[in-house]
C-alpha cells in the first residue's frame, strides 16, 4: 500500500510538469499580452501610449524575454519559494488575491460536495431497492432535468424565483452590511444564509449524476450470485443490501472526489459570475480576457494540481475499499 | 448421411417478438430499432430531436423574422397570446390573432414600458409574405410559415429583447447553431477518439501505454479553466464562421479522450472473442479483422456514446456563449440569447429572455434519452 | 414385467419409514419473460426423507435450479412461485409448515435459511462477496445464528474450514475469496453451509464448474459430513456418473416435472422412462473402449414458453402413442416398489396392444472398436511437434511489471499421424488449450518447432511461418471452438460466417460460394434454408454444426476440437460426436481433440496424451492408456471420473486440490506435491522433472517410478 501510493506521487511529478506547461502556453496563446492590453485599455481613455513606454512596462513585468526564460521564472518561483508572481491588473501579488479568495471557494466547494453525497446517496439507494417505483420514477426524471439544466440557468432561475416571489436579493455570499465585516456569528450566520443557493445549483448537476450511477451500480450488484448466497443464510434484506452490494456499489462516491472537486471548481467559474460570489471563478475570467497572465496561470495550475491529487485521493480510497485493488488482483 | 445425423430439432429454436421468421433474418440494426423502439422516453426523444433538425433545416421559412430585423420602439415588449376568438366586441369574432401593444414612457427615465392591449388586434396568417431569403440555399423566397398579414405590425410571440428582436424568431434560428456545434464537435472527437482508441486498443503493448498516459494527461486537465483559456485565446477578430469551428475544436479536445476509452475499451474485449481468433484463423487480413468483424461489434456502442456526449457539448457551448467566451454575435446560438440575460436587472423585467435555456433544456434531454435507449438496445444479443 | 400393477400414487404413501423431511406437491415457479410466461417449474413432487440424498437429474433447461430456489424463496423478480406446496418438516418438534406461503423476504424464512437448511451454488467464486475475507463471511453466519462473539466466531470458523479439509485454515481465513481456487471457495461455501448443522444441503451444481479430480474430492468431503452429521442432502446434477456417486435416490425432470423417481439402483440399471432410457444410453461410459456410433436423443429440451401439449417429452420420443401422448398429461404411476413413472407407456389404459414393457432398445448396442487403426502407424506424421514452449509473463500490480513467467506448454514433443485422433487431456491450465493454439497458429510458441508434412512433400516449420505460406497452412489446419456462442459473430449470417473463409483465401464468391456454403450446411445436418439466418436463431448444437461447416469448408487435413462439446448437454453432445465420426471418415480428416472429459475422449480418440503443468507425463494409445495407465496422474484422473452404474463407487485415488504454484512450480517431478506414490527423497530432488521415456511401443511414461508402480486403469474393477 505504500509503496503503492510512493509510485503514485512519483507518477504525479511528470504529470504536473506537463499541466504547468499547458496552463503556461494557455495563458501565452492569445496575441499580444498584457502590455497590449493595457495599452489598448489607456486608448480606450483617450490617453496615448509611446512605443518607449510600452517596451518600459514590457520590461518591468519581463515580457521582453524569450518565453522559455519567462516560463522557467514563473514555475521556479513558484516551487521554489512559493511565489506566484504579481498581478498586473490588480497591482498585488497573485498569492495574496488568491488567499482572500481561496478559503470561500473551499467553504462552498465542500459544502457542495457534502450536499451531493447527503442528497444522492439515500436517493439513489431507494431507487434501486424500489426500482420502476414512483419514488423511482420522480427520482429518475429528477435525475434526468439535473443533468440537462445549464447550472447557470438554475442559478438564474433561482435569483428570479427569490426576487419575485420572495423579494430577496441572494447574490453574492453576504449581505451589503456584512460584506466587509470581521468574522462574527452573525456574519457566518449571514454566509449560510446566502450559500444555499450557489450549492443547490452548483451540487444539482453532480446529485443527479451520481443517484443515476448509483443506481445502475446496485441494481448490478443485486442480483449477484453472492447476493443470493447471502440470502441463502438467512441475512435479512437490509443487512445484505447495506454489507454486500452497497459496498461495491459505493465506489463511485470515493471517485466522486476525483471528479468533483474539480468540477465545482469549474462549475463554480459560471455560477460565481453569474450570483457575483467572491470566489477564484469571477477572477479567472477576468484574468484571461485581460490577460493577466500570471493570475490566470495560477488559477489554472491550482485547479489541476486538485484534480490530480482528488484522483490520488480517490484512488487510494478506493484501494482501501476493494481488496481487489489493494492486493493487485483483476 | 445415415440415420444417427439427426439435426436436434426440425427448426430453429424460434424467437419471440416480430414474427419468428423476420428475427432469425434480422440483421443488426434491425434487432437494435426493434428493442429501440420499445423505449417510449427514447422515441420521444428521437421525435423532438427531429423536430428540432427540422427547424434548424427550415429556420428562415419557419421564423417570422430574420435575426437582423428588429424595431426598437418594441424593447422588452412582453409575449403576445396567440388567440383564436376575439370577445372583446358584441359578436364572436373567429380568426388567430394577437392583442397590440400600448406603449408608455417614464418619464424621468424614458423608459418604454409595453402593455398588452385587449382592445387592438393584429391578424395572424399562415404563409404570409415578409422578409426574402433563400430556402436551402436554392429557392428565393419571401413566404414565412406564419406572421402578422401586415408586415409592418409588432408580433412577438415570445417577446422581444434588447434591441428590440423578436425572441421567437432568434430561438428558432439560433437552433441552427446550438443543434450543430455538438454534432461537428462529436464528429471530431470521434475521430480523433477512434483511430487513438483503436490503434491503442488494436495495437497493444508500448503504443497503447503512451497513448493511455496522453489520454490519462488530458483527463487530469480540469475542463472549463482549459476551455475558457483556449476560448479567451481566440484572436478577436475572426469571423463568425472562424469562431464556430474553433470552438468546435476546442470542444472536441476535450470530449475524444472518453471516446477513445471506450473504443479502446471495446477492442481490448473483442480482441479476445472467439468469433475475432476464428476470423484470424479464416485467413483474414488484418484489415479485414478490424472493419468487417470488429468495427461493426461496436458501432452500435459507438453511436450510443456518441450521441451522449453530445449534451455535454451543447451545455459547454451555452456556458461559454454565456460568458462571452463563445460564440458572439450576430452569430445566433442559445448562449449567445441566454448571455442577454446575464444582466440582472433585464431578466427581471424581462424573464422571457430565459426561453432559450428551455430549448438547451429539452434538446439536452432528448439526447440523452435517445443515449440511453441506444446504449440500452446496443446489445440486442444479450 | 407386464404383469407389474402400476398404480396411481399417492404423495402422502411415501413408504413406511420416517415421514419426509421436505416434501415438494404440486411446486409452481414461473417467470413472466417477453417470450410469455414460462413455467420453469411445473407441478413438481418430490419427498427428501431424513438422512438421505437426493439427486435431481436432467439437461439445463429442466428446471432443476429453479425448483432448488424455490425451496428457499430465494426466486428473484419477475420469477415467482405460483403453487403447490413445500412441506418442510424442521427437525426436533417435527410441525410441518409450508414454505410456499412465505414470501421471499419474509422474516421466518431467515429461521429456516442458513439454519434448517443451506445451499451451496455451481459458482463458488461468484457466491463469496470479493470485498469480505472468508473469515468474515463464514463468522458472519455463527454470529447470526449461533450468537457467537466475534472472537469465538473466528475460532469456529478456523475450525470448520479445517472440518472441510483446507490446508492451513489459519491462514486461509484471512484471504478472500479470489485468492482461493474454485475448489477451495466450494469448500468454504460447505463450511459455511455447515456452520448450523443443518438438517437438509441443498447442492445446486456444485461440482460442474470444476475439474473432476476436484469434483471427486468435493463428493467425497460432501459424503463425509452428511455421515457425521446425518443430514439430508438434495443434490441437483446433469452428470449420471455423480448421480451414481452420491445418490440414494434420484429424481429425473423434464421440462419442470419429474419424469422418473426411484432409487439409484432402479433409475441407473432399470430406466423405465423413455427419456431416462436414452438419457443414460448417449452418455459415453468410461471402460467402454472406443465406440462406432453414440446412441443419442432425438432433438432438444424446447424453450420453456413452448411445452408441447400432453406428455411434454412426447416429439423427442421413439416410443411415443399417436394419438395419446399429444394429447393425455401422463400421471405419476408407482410400479409397487416405490419406482414412480410419468409415462403413458406404463399406463394399462393407454398402452396399445402389442406394446411390450420394458422398452425395447432400438438401436443396435453401442459397439465397441478396436482402437488405434493400425493403417496410420507406418506412415510419416502429418504433424511433428518438437520441443515445443509458451511462455506467458505474468504481471503483477498497477504498473505491469513482468514478475515471472508461466509455462503455458513447456518442451511438449508429439507426432500426429494422418488419420488418427489424437486426444488431449489434463485438468484446467495444464496447457492443453495453448498447445492447440499453437497448433493452429492463433498463437506463436515462443520456442520449439513444429513440422508439418502435407502428403510426401517436405516437412515446414509451422513455428516460422508468415503472410501468405501462414494463410495457406491455415487452410489445411482448421479449428472447432468450445464455446458455441462466442465463437459465432452474432452480426454475420451463416452464409457470410461459412463463407468467410472461402473469400479470404480467394476460393468462391458470389453463386458458387453459396453453393458450397449450403452444401456444408448439408453435411453437418442442417437445412440449407438457414443460409440467411443469424446465430441467434440457433441452439447451442446448431451453433456447433456451423462452427463444424466454418472448419470444414476449406477441405481441411487437420482439425484441431478444443473442448468442442463441452457446452453441450449430454444429449446433443451424443449428436455432435457422432458428426465429428462421420465427417472424419467422409473427408479423411485428422483430429486433435482437446477435452477434460475423459469418457468422451475415450470414446473418440485413438491415442491420447496426458498434460500436466504444461508438460505431457504420459502418451499412448487410448485402450493401453485407459486399461494400464503407467502414470499416477494418469491414474487419479481416470479414478475420478465418475461412472453412472451404482455399485462402481470404489476406492479411488484422490487428488490434492492445492495445485502448485505455475509460476514456481515444485523441485523434482512437478506432480509429486499432490502424487499418492510419491517417494520422500526421490520425487522431490531438485534435479528437472523427469523426462518422457518410451516404456513400450507408442507408450510414453514421465515418471520417476513407473518401472515398480502397478496402477490401476478403468477396466480393472469391472467385473
Amino acid at each position: 500500500m505504500l509503496g503503492f501510493v510512493a509510485r503514485r506521487l512519483g507518477l504525479m511529478v511528470p504529470t504536473l510538469f506537463a499541466i504547468s506547461l499547458v496552463s503556461f502556453a494557455i495563458i501565452q496563446l492569445p496575441p499580444g499580452d498584457y502590455a497590449t492590453t493595457l495599452v489598448s485599455q489607456l486608448e480606450d481613455n483617450g490617453q496615448t501610449v509611446d512605443t518607449a513606454q510600452l517596451e518600459a512596462i514590457r520590461e518591468r513585468y519581463g515580457l521582453d524575454q524569450p518565453i522559455v526564460v519567462q516560463y522557467w521564472t514563473w514555475i521556479s518561483n513558484i516551487v521554489l519559494h512559493g511565489d506566484f508572481g504579481q498581478s498586473f491588473q490588480w497591482n498585488q501579488p497573485v498569492a495574496e488575491l488568491l488567499s482572500s479568495r481561496l478559503p470561500l471557494t473551499i467553504v462552498l466547494t465542500l459544502s457542495t460536495v457534502l450536499f451531493t453525497w447527503i442528497v444522492a446517496f439515500p436517493i439513489g439507494l431507494y431507487s434501486a431497492v424500489r426500482q420502476y417505483s414512483w419514488g423511482d420514477y420522480v427520482a429518475t426524471t429528477v435525475g434526468f432535468l439535473g443533468l440537462a439544466i445549464p447550472n447557470f440557468l438554475l442559478a438564474l432561475g433561482l435569483m428570479y424565483i427569490a426576487l419575485t416571489v420572495f423579494d430577496a436579493d441572494v447574490g453574492g455570499l453576504f449581505s451589503a452590511e456584512y460584506e466587509e465585516a470581521p468574522w462574527s456569528l452573525a456574519r457566518f450566520a449571514d454566509l449560510l444564509g446566502h450559500l444555499w443557493i450557489p450549492v443547490i445549483v452548483l451540487g444539482t448537476a453532480g446529485t443527479a449524476g451520481l443517484i443515476r450511477i448509483l443506481r445502475a451500480n446496485l441494481l448490478d450488484e443485486l442480483h449477484k450470485p453472492y447476493v443470493v448466497a447471502a440470502r441463502s443464510r438467512g441475512l435479512s434484506e437490509t443487512r445484505i443490501l447495506f454489507k454486500y452490494p452497497l459496498r461495491v456499489a459505493v465506489s463511485p462516491f470515493l471517485s466522486t472526489i476525483g471528479w468533483v472537486l474539480p468540477l465545482l471548481v469549474s462549475g463554480e467559474i459560471v455560477v460565481s459570475q453569474v450570483l457575483s460570489l467572491p470566489t477564484t471563478g469571477p477572477l479567472l475570467l477576468r484574468a484571461l480576457r485581460s490577460q493577466d497572465m500570471y493570475l490566470a496561470g495560477a488559477i489554472i495550475l491550482l485547479v489541476s494540481v486538485l484534480t490530480v491529487v482528488g484522483t490520488l485521493l480517490s484512488d487510494i480510497l478506493l484501494a482501501r475499499m476493494d481488496p481487489r485493488v489493494r492486493l493487485g488482483m483483476r | 448421411m445415415t440415420t444417427t445425423l439427426l439435426p436436434e430439432d426440425a427448426a430453429p429454436a424460434p424467437e419471440p417478438g416480430p414474427a419468428p421468421a423476420d428475427r432469425d433474418r434480422a440483421s443488426q440494426w434491425r434487432l437494435v430499432w426493434w428493442r429501440f423502439r420499445g423505449h417510449k422516453l427514447a422515441m420521444a426523444g428521437l421525435v423532438v430531436l427531429s423536430g428540432f433538425y427540422l427547424v434548424a433545416l427550415l429556420a428562415s421559412f419557419l421564423a417570422p423574422h430574420s435575426t437582423s430585423w428588429f424595431d426598437e420602439d418594441y424593447i422588452y415588449a412582453p409575449p403576445q397570446l396567440p388567440k383564436l376568438v376575439d370577445t372583446s366586441g358584441d359578436d364572436w369574432n373567429w380568426g388567430l390573432f394577437v392583442n397590440g401593444y400600448t406603449m408608455e414612457q417614464d418619464p424621468e427615465t424614458l423608459e418604454l414600458t409595453h402593455t398588452t392591449d385587449p382592445d387592438t388586434r393584429i391578424e395572424l396568417g399562415f404563409f404570409v409574405r415578409g422578409e426574402s431569403y433563400s430556402l436551402l440555399g436554392l429557392v428565393d423566397t419571401n413566404v414565412h410559415l406564419f406572421g402578422p398579414k401586415d408586415p409592418d405590425q409588432p408580433v412577438y410571440l415570445l417577446g422581444a429583447d434588447h434591441r428590440g428582436r423578436d425572441l421567437l424568431s432568434l430561438i428558432i434560428h439560433g437552433t441552427r447553431v446550438s443543434m450543430t456545434i455538438g454534432l461537428v464537435g462529436v464528429l471530431l472527437a470521434f475521430v480523433l477518439g477512434v483511430v487513438l482508441g483503436g490503434i491503442s486498443g488494436y495495437v497493444g503493448g508500448k503504443t497503447d501505454g503512451l497513448i493511455q498516459r496522453v489520454v490519462e494527461f488530458f483527463m487530469s486537465l480540469p475542463t472549463l479553466p482549459l476551455w475558457l483559456g483556449l476560448a479567451a485565446a481566440l484572436p478577436r477578430d475572426w469571423g463568425p464562421l472562424q469562431r464556430y469551428f474553433a470552438i468546435t475544436v476546442i470542444l472536441a479536445i476535450i470530449a475524444w479522450t472518453d471516446l477513445a476509452r471506450v473504443v479502446r475499451g471495446r477492442f481490448l474485449s473483442l480482441r479476445t472473442e472467439q468469433f475475432v481468433t476464428a476470423a484470424r484463423l479464416d485467413g483474414s487480413t488484418r484489415r479485414r479483422v478490424i472493419f468487417r468483424h470488429m468495427l461493426p461489434s461496436f458501432t452500435s456502442h459507438l453511436v450510443a456514446s456518441l450521441t451522449l456526449s453530445i449534451p455535454a457539448m451543447i451545455l459547454a457551448e451555452t456556458s461559454l456563449s454565456f460568458l462571452g467566451l463563445g460564440l458572439q454575435s450576430p452569430v445566433i446560438s442559445w448562449g449567445v440569447l441566454l448571455e442577454q440575460a446575464q444582466n440582472f436587472r433585464a431578466m427581471a423585467d424581462a424573464p422571457w429572455l430565459l426561453l432559450p435555456g428551455a430549448a438547451v433544456v429539452l434538446a439536452v434531454l432528448s439526447f440523452n434519452f435517445v443515449g440511453d435507449g441506444l446504449r440500452d438496445a446496443a446489445d440486442p444479443y444479450r | 414385467m407386464t404383469d407389474m400393477e402400476f398404480t396411481g400414487s399417492t404423495l402422502t404413501a411415501a413408504g413406511p419409514a420416517a415421514p419426509p423431511l421436505l416434501e415438494l406437491s404440486g411446486l409452481r415457479t414461473e417467470f413472466a419473460t417477453r417470450d410469455g410466461l414460462v413455467r420453469a417449474v411445473d407441478g413438481v413432487d418430490l419427498r427428501i426423507p431424513p438422512g438421505s440424498t437426493v439427486c435431481l437429474v436432467g439437461e439445463s433447461g429442466c428446471g432443476k435450479s429453479v425448483t432448488a430456489r424455490s425451496i428457499l424463496g430465494l426466486v428473484d423478480p419477475p420469477g415467482r412461485v405460483s403453487g403447490g406446496h413445500i412441506w418442510w418438516r424442521p427437525p426436533g418438534d417435527g410441525e410441518r409448515v409450508d414454505l410456499a406461503g412465505y414470501g421471499r423476504t419474509d422474516p421466518r424464512f431467515r429461521q429456516i435459511r442458513g439454519q434448517q437448511i443451506s445451499m451451496i451454488f455451481q459458482e463458488p467464486l461468484a457466491a463469496l462477496s470479493p470485498m469480505y475475507t472468508v473469515g468474515d463471511q463464514l463468522g458472519e453466519t455463527l454470529r447470526l445464528h449461533r450468537g457467537l462473539s466475534k472472537a469465538e466466531a473466528r475460532d469456529e470458523a478456523i475450525a470448520l474450514l479445517r472440518r472441510v479439509h483446507i490446508p492451513r485454515p489459519e491462514q486461509r481465513v484471512d484471504e478472500y475469496s479470489f485468492q482461493l481456487s474454485g475448489g477451495m471457495c466450494q469448500r468454504v461455501m460447505i463450511a459455511v453451509a455447515l456452520s448450523c448443522e443443518p438438517a437438509l444441503l441443498i447442492a445446486d451444481e456444485p461440482t460442474t464448474a470444476l475439474d473432476v479430480t476436484i469434483q471427486a474430492r468435493i463428493l467425497d468431503l460432501i459424503a463425509e459430513l452428511q455421515a457425521d452429521t446425518g443430514m439430508s442432502v438434495l443434490f441437483i446434477t446433469h452428470d449420471l456418473g455423480v448421480v451414481a456417486e452420491i445418490a440414494d435416490e434420484v429424481a429425473v425432470m423434464y421440462l419442470g416435472r419429474v419424469v422418473e423417481h426411484g432409487s439409484t439402483e432402479q433409475i441407473l440399471t432399470d430406466p423405465r422412462h423413455p427419456y431416462t432410457h436414452r438419457l443414460l444410453r448417449s452418455v459415453p461410459r468410461l471402460g467402454s473402449g472406443r465406440q462406432r456410433v453414440l446412441p443419442t436423443v432425438r432433438g432438444q429440451v424446447p424453450h420453456g414458453a413452448r411445452r408441447p401439449a400432453g406428455c411434454s417429452f412426447h416429439p423427442r420420443c421413439d416410443h411415443a402413442i399417436a394419438g395419446v401422448c399429444g394429447t393425455v398429461d401422463p400421471a405419476a404411476l408407482d410400479g409397487g416398489d416405490g419406482h414412480e413413472v410419468a409415462c403413458l407407456l406404463y399406463d394399462d389404459a393407454h398402452r396399445p396392444a402389442g406394446r411390450t414393457l420394458p422398452l425395447t432398445v432400438v438401436e443396435p448396442a453401442p459397439t465397441p472398436e478396436p482402437a488405434a487403426t493400425a493403417v496410420t502407424a507406418d506412415r510419416p506424421p502429418l504433424l511433428d511437434v518438437r520441443d515445443l514452449r509458451m511462455l506467458f509473463p505474468v504481471r503483477h500490480g498497477m504498473f505491469g511489471r513482468t514478475t515471472g513467467q508461466v509455462h503455458a506448454v513447456d518442451g511438449v514433443s508429439l507426432t500426429v499421424r494422418p488419420g488418427e485422433t489424437l486426444g488431449l487431456v489434463g485438468e484446467s491450465g495444464c496447457g492443453k488449450t495453448t498447445l492447440g493454439r499453437c497448433i493452429v497458429r492463433a498463437e506463436t510458441p515462443t520456442s520449439g518447432q513444429i513440422q508439418y508434412r502435407d502428403g510426401d512433400g517436405d516437412p515446414v516449420d509451422v513455428t516460422r511461418l508468415s503472410g501468405g505460406a501462414l494463410r495457406r497452412y491455415q487452410r489445411d489446419v482448421r479449428t472447432v471452438f468450445q464455446d458455441p456462442f462466442s465463437s459465432l459473430n452474432p452480426r454475420m449470417t451463416l452464409r457470410q460466417i461459412i463463407g468467410d473463409p472461402l473469400v479470404t483465401h480467394g476460393i468462391a464468391r458470389g453463386s458458387e460460394l453459396t453453393d458450397r456454403v449450403a452444401d456444408m450446411l448439408r453435411r453437418v445436418g442442417l437445412s440449407p434454408d438457414y443460409l440467411d439466418r443469424y446465430p441467434h436463431a440457433f441452439s447451442g448444437g446448431q451453433r456447433q454444426r456451423v462452427n463444424i461447416a466454418r472448419a470444414l469448408i476449406l477441405g481441411p487435413k487437420l482439425v484441431v476440437a478444443d473442448e468442442a462439446v463441452s457446452a453441450l448437454d449430454v444429449s446433443v453432445r451424443a449428436q455432435i460426436l457422432n458428426l465429428l465420426r462421420e465427417l472424419q471418415d467422409e473427408f479423411q480428416l485428422t483430429y486433435v481433440f482437446i477435452s477434460h472429459d475423459l469418457s468422451v475422449v475415450e470414446a473418440l480418440c485413438d491415442r491420447v496424451a496426458v498434460m500436466y503443468l504444461g508438460k505431457i507425463v504420459e502418451l499412448a494409445d487410448t485402450a493401453t492408456l485407459f486399461t494400464a495407465p503407467k502414470h499416477p496422474y494418469t491414474e487419479a484422473l481416470l479414478s475420478a471420473v465418475p461412472v453412472p452404474e451404482p455399485g462402481r463407487r470404489t476406492r479411488r485415488t484422490r487428488l490434492s486440490d492445492d495445485l502448485p504454484d505455475p509460476v514456481n512450480p515444485p523441485d523434482g517431478c512437478w506432480f509429486h506435491t499432490r502424487c499418492p506414490h510419491a517417494v520422500a527423497g526421490r520425487c522431490d530432488q531438485p534435479a528437472s522433472p523427469p523426462a518422457l521415456e518410451t516404456v513400450a511401443a507408442g507408450h510414453d511414461v514421465a515418471c520417476l517410478r513407473h518401472a515398480e508402480l502397478h496402477l490401476d486403469g478403468v477396466r480393472a474393477d469391472r467385473p
